[in-house]
């Protein structure tokens, strides 16, 4: 993983799919501590077990979401691409990854700061409320694929 | 567009001359097999009588004999402009695909065909053309694929979507292979799991739409897979503005005489081995919405 740089990084958040729609004022309560990233293909943006501390907007690339257990090898149950917003658990206590994430093209991803996020929706209710409108729906769809997926429409 | 409103019976004319059972099948030798799953393998025929050549339109299907074992629907998977070579892919499921797709190159099957109604491919002239195969819904809609290749220049964008189980279960692994690096147009492979040596995507066809290039207004669209792959990818494409009588599905049902005599392969006002197997979502929709039919 290496830093890039480039045009500012509220500029970026305000542009990615994911905060359309978003009053810009309150975007920028929840960027102050954002990070912009670049992923080179097989790199870990997060792994199973550990702190969510961040989470990401993709802006370009693709993340393989994995599940592993010792018994079995890692199994890819889902990828995730350009203009998507990646992981929930920095949301939900105890605030722990529940998958790996690894890049399996170059990715470049904006790292949101999991504390000041939670924060600014803590503080900016408003603002709380617009970004689970935003997020539910993205919870819901993916919840709505798992649930396709083991309908098994491809066999 | 298209229409696929179903024919008045008509009762055919005595035959004048050696009356032909329609159920007497033509002579097709085994070529080659190529295994292309675990459990399905591709055969390609030649007729046994030199010059028998088997005219289709991509999407159809023929009746294949197993001598002394069965017969069975298959879709044909070849080229229609190599009307003198016979394809089909098949998976092996049950007493007659078994035996099939244990044919080694030289036995000789009993085929009955071409039926059915293929992919309307005429009907998407000028506009932005959408395929989605899900598992082996692929090999029905190849034959519409050379064609559409052959044809660039009549249609608007181009855009394949295919999914299957694992990257184990891709039919025509190579040929897929060889259609990503064609500019022509684009085409997204998608996997329910997959292990680390997968680079492509993983979720269910319809969650690769929203990357999919086309105008939805001006887009016919041609899916082929389980039918409620085909269902839920019908759908999201009509939420996205796609109009349903230029959405085509291929159904499949257990078809017998192929000839609409039968009536096993009947949904509900169709025969779908003359009325399909590709029908148009606009006259499939209420019926997919009826569980059991």
């Amino acid at each position: 993983m290496k830093e890039s740089s480039g045009e500012p990084i509220v500029d970026r958040v305000l542009r990615h799919p994911f905060f359309a729609g978003i009053d810009p004022t309150l975007i920028h309560a929840m960027v102050s501590k954002a990070e912009e990233r670049t992923y080179e293909v097989g790199d870990m943006l997060v792994r199973e077990g550990k702190p969510a501390e961040e989470f990401f907007l993709i802006e370009d690339g693709k993340v393989a979401l994995e599940v592993g257990a010792a018994d079995r090898s890692v199994i890819t149950v889902e990828t995730i691409g350009r203009g998507e917003i990646l992981g929930w658990s920095w949301l939900v206590p105890p605030y722990r990854w529940r998958f790996d994430a690894r890049a399996i093209k170059p990715t470049q991803a904006i790292a949101l700061n999991a504390a000041a996020a939670r924060y600014a929706l803590a503080a900016h209710p408003a603002f709380g409320y617009q970004f689970l409108t935003k997020f539910l729906p993205v919870l819901a769809e993916r919840l709505e694929n798992t649930r396709v997926q083991l309908l098994d429409i491809h066999g | 567009m298209a229409s696929d409103t179903y024919p008045s019976v008509v009762h055919p004319a005595v035959p004048s001359g050696p009356v032909v059972s329609p159920y007497a099948p033509r002579p097709f030798v085994v070529r080659s097999r190529t295994q292309e799953t675990p459990d399905t393998v591709t055969l390609r025929m030649e007729p046994r009588i030199p010059g028998d050549r088997l005219p289709f339109q991509g999407g159809q299907f023929n009746m294949v004999y197993v001598f002394g074992v069965g017969e069975s629907a298959i879709s044909i998977s070849g080229d229609p402009a190599r009307p003198g070579e016979l394809v089909h892919t098949v998976r092996a499921v049950g007493k007659v695909t078994n035996a099939l797709a244990a044919l080694a190159p030289g036995a000789v099957v009993g085929i009955r065909g071409p039926y059915g109604r293929g992919w309307p491919l005429d009907s998407a002239r000028g506009r932005d053309v959408l395929v989605v195969a899900g598992g082996l819904g692929l090999p029905p809609l190849r034959p519409t694929l050379y064609e559409i290749f052959r044809r660039r220049a009549e249609f608007g964008r181009v855009e394949i979507i295919y999914g299957a189980r694992t990257p184990k279960d891709l039919v025509f692994a190579e040929e897929v292979r060889d259609w990503l690096q064609r500019r022509e147009m684009r085409i997204q492979t998608t996997v329910d799991a997959a292990g680390r040596d997968w680079y492509g995507d993983v979720g269910v066809v319809t969650t690769r739409l929203p990357d999919a290039r086309f105008d939805a207004a001006r887009t016919t669209a041609f899916i082929c897979g389980p039918e409620i792959m085909m269902k839920l990818t019908a759908q999201a494409l009509v939420q996205r503005g796609v109009a349903s009588d230029a959405i085509w599905l291929s159904m499949e049902r257990n078809m017998k005489c192929a000839f609409a005599f039968c009536g096993h392969c009947q949904f509900g006002p169709a025969f779908v081995c003359r009325d399909g197997p590709v029908l148009s979502y606009k006259t499939l929709a209420p019926l997919l919405a009826i569980k059991e039919v």
